[in-house]
């Protein structure tokens, strides 16, 4: 159980950072807000809510078929296409692309998929140069961090720390302190390792099955860069972000960016498919897809296929307490809040914090704000389930359960013993309101009182109705 | 890599249910039906009045000419209007207008050093204020990223309502779909400091239409 302790002693140090707690609550503000203003104004959400979750689920039932026909019209225009059904298969594969390729230096645009196989240090290891050039993925390169967020990679740093890793990193004398410098400042010193790099690497947001794209849906253009300028172009993807048609695409990307930053369209929506024509005059001269599995298959055939819907979009993280009281580090995972503790277990069964599926109040925000609709507090459940049945569960814990078990099963039993003990609680808090101090609940009330009942059980009083109504 | 490749579909299809090697004869579709035309946000009124709106609203600035004889003049205006010096990318599609000969201009690719690109566009999309590049020996993509200032000339009758009447006409085109389709919406911006919007991150910091009202 040494990992279950893991989240809760990276929470209590988070909720103890004041420096952290700024910065994540001018996050989530902004996120929540810019959201609710872009959606507000859709009488159309529900419906295309509902016809994006079709898509997807349509799209899963025929993955093969899609995978194939993907696959099919890549190869026609010149690209290659990579199976690897493990992490370990897509960091060898990528680096093999880039030892053909007599590559040195690598510039990635903005990934996931990457982050998730651990592309950096196995690139790294093999003696090769990468360079992040989101902004928010090069701070967090700089820092020798993860990200926190999955589309606001720096969102737990302040312009300070970020003006003082520049400093140190770039090796200025002076310190720039304002945004403006800090992003110009930014584009210099990258664009000309854009300029000089062998191999990009993006990700993709989706890939269209009929023209053989990958899809890059971005705002600051360094992932365009990342695919245009590079000799070489190669594209990192869970198999499930595979769509039928351009239409379907777009049916996604309306949802995509409202839900993730409240734009209607980023700045950069782009499709590349294959390499440069023969007649063009930029652009890539190889273009590789690597399609990674990574416990994805597996979810395909159970309960957690829903979650194979999702779109990355953030809307979870950004609408859930727990990850705005503790940010995406105190999750010690890849991916973090509400999609991340469904996921992180089944992508990472060794080494997963025990703790992710019950950091969880089950508020339901995260299914609410779903573009997809995926039953979020349902899919956590689930791996609840899946923890007491392995014994994963804590012994306090799962006595109390069985003991709660045993009681709903006895009503007469249930009714007795609340109405026992709410009176003999109601009596003793009479004077105070409320107790500082109860035993089995001091986790709970160390943080707070816990107010003294008043008058009878809920029960009690319902019966009571019932009876004046059945007798009036 | 045929061994992944296998190893995927393999459990792909097993996990779906299906038979090792499917019969390719058989071409049905499992599961529910996806819709054949989605839902969308609706609009009224004129789409060239929601393109320029919707274009301002990305940080984006428009201005509209009558032929396009008159790119070079709305081109000399935007740079007056900065203090940029008359000196541009532009690209090969667009050699025919009247560029003055005082201007040191190169039509072509970018390298990375262009302060101004200027390029055409294949459509414009009313609903989100987005414009459609394709690239091509005649737009080279380097133009839409590396310069500081893009300018982008949109005939009124490129505009669209929605982006599905442009890919529609993407595959009319006799070589199907390009290499790269760039949907652009305003210029490049980042907020990954502070949650503070900054334009000009990567790419342009300015994006400006052109929209010529007639002519070819």
């Amino acid at each position: 159980m040494a990992a279950a302790s893991l989240f809760r002693q990276r929470a209590a140090a988070a909720l103890a950072d004041p420096t952290l707690q700024a910065a994540l609550a001018r996050a989530q503000d902004g996120f929540v807000a810019k959201r609710a203003r872009a959606l507000g104004a859709l009488p159309e959400l529900e419906r295309m809510r509902e016809e994006a979750c079709t898509l997807k689920d349509h799209v899963l039932a025929n993955l093969d078929r899609y995978l194939e026909s993907y696959e099919a019209q890549v190869v026609r225009r010149g690209g290659q296409v990579h199976w690897a059904p493990t992490r370990e298969d897509a960091c060898r594969i990528v680096i093999e692309i880039c030892q053909r390729a007599g590559a040195r230096l690598i510039a990635k645009g903005k990934s996931m998929v990457s982050e998730e196989i651990g592309l950096n240090a196995a690139l790294e290891g093999a003696g090769l140069e990468v360079i992040e050039t989101d902004l928010g993925e090069y701070i967090v390169q700089l820092a020798k961090e993860r990200p926190s967020h999955i589309i606001a990679p720096a969102v737990h740093k302040t312009r300070e720390q970020i003006a003082e890793l520049f400093q140190r990193h770039h090796g200025y004398r002076e310190r720039l302190t304002g945004v403006a410098e800090l992003v110009a400042d930014a584009r210099m010193v990258l664009r000309e390792r854009f300029l000089s790099a062998d191999v990009g690497i993006t990700g993709a947001n989706f890939l269209v099955a009929e023209t053989g794209s990958n899809v890059i849906v971005t705002n600051e253009g360094n992932g365009d860069l990342t695919c245009t300028l590079p000799r070489v172009h190669i594209v990192t993807a869970g198999i499930e972000k595979v769509v039928p048609t351009l239409e379907d695409a777009t049916a996604l990307i309306r949802l995509l960016g409202r839900s993730a930053t409240g734009q209607e369209m980023t700045s950069y929506t782009t499709f590349s498919s294959g390499p440069r024509r023969a007649d063009d005059r930029d652009g890539p001269q190889e273009y590789h897809v690597v399609l990674v599995d990574n416990g994805r298959s597996e979810m395909l055939g159970n309960r957690f296929r829903p979650m194979l819907r999702c779109i990355r979009c953030g809307a979870c993280l950004n609408h859930c307490p727990i990850y705005a009281a503790v940010g995406g580090h105190a999750y010690g995972a890849i991916y973090p809040g509400p999609m991340g503790s469904v996921l992180t277990p089944i992508l990472f069964p060794g080494g997963t914090d025990a703790d992710l599926p019950n950091v969880c109040t089950f508020n339901g925000r995260c299914q609410q704000v779903c573009p997809v609709k995926i039953p979020l507090p349902d899919l956590l459940r689930e791996h609840r389930e899946i923890q007491y049945q392995r014994g994963i569960t804590p012994p306090r814990q799962r006595w109390a359960l069985a003991l709660w078990g045993a009681l709903v099963r006895h009503p007469r039993l249930y009714q007795i013993l609340t109405r026992w003990v709410v009176g003999a609680l109601g009596l003793a808090g009479r004077r105070q309101g409320s107790f500082r101090y109860l035993p089995f609940l001091g986790n709970w009330t160390a943080g707070r009182d816990f107010p003294a009942p008043q008058g009878p059980t809920f029960q009690a009083i319902w019966r009571k109705q019932e009876r004046t109504r059945r007798n009036g | 890599m045929v061994e992944g490749r296998d190893s995927i579909l393999g459990r792909v299809r097993e996990a779906l249910g299906r038979p090792a090697q499917p019969d390719r004869g058989e071409d049905g579709l499992q599961g529910p039906a996806r819709p054949r035309v989605y839902a969308r946000p609706d609009f009224g009124g004129d789409p060239l009045d929601r393109f320029a709106e919707k274009l301002t609203a990305a940080a984006g600035t428009l201005v509209r000419i009558e032929a396009p004889d008159g790119v070079p003049a709305a081109v000399a205006t935007y740079l007056g209007e900065r203090n940029l010096p008359a000196r541009m990318a532009i690209a090969p599609a667009l050699r025919d207008l009247p560029w003055p000969e005082s201007w040191e201009v190169r039509f072509g690719a970018s390298a990375g050093g262009d302060r101004v690109g200027v390029t055409p566009c294949f459509a414009a999309v009313a609903e989100t204020g987005t414009l459609v590049l394709l690239s091509g020996p005649e737009t080279p993509t380097t133009l839409n990223f590396l310069p500081d200032h893009h300018l982008v000339v949109v005939r009124a009758s490129q505009v669209v309502g929605y982006l599905e009447a442009v890919w529609e006409g993407l595959r009319d085109l006799p070589n199907g779909v390009p290499r790269t389709v760039n949907l652009i919406t305003g210029p490049s911006r980042t907020a990954d400091v502070e949650q503070t919007l900054q334009l000009g991150a990567h790419g342009p910091l300015g994006l400006h239409v052109i929209l010529q009202m007639h002519g070819g």
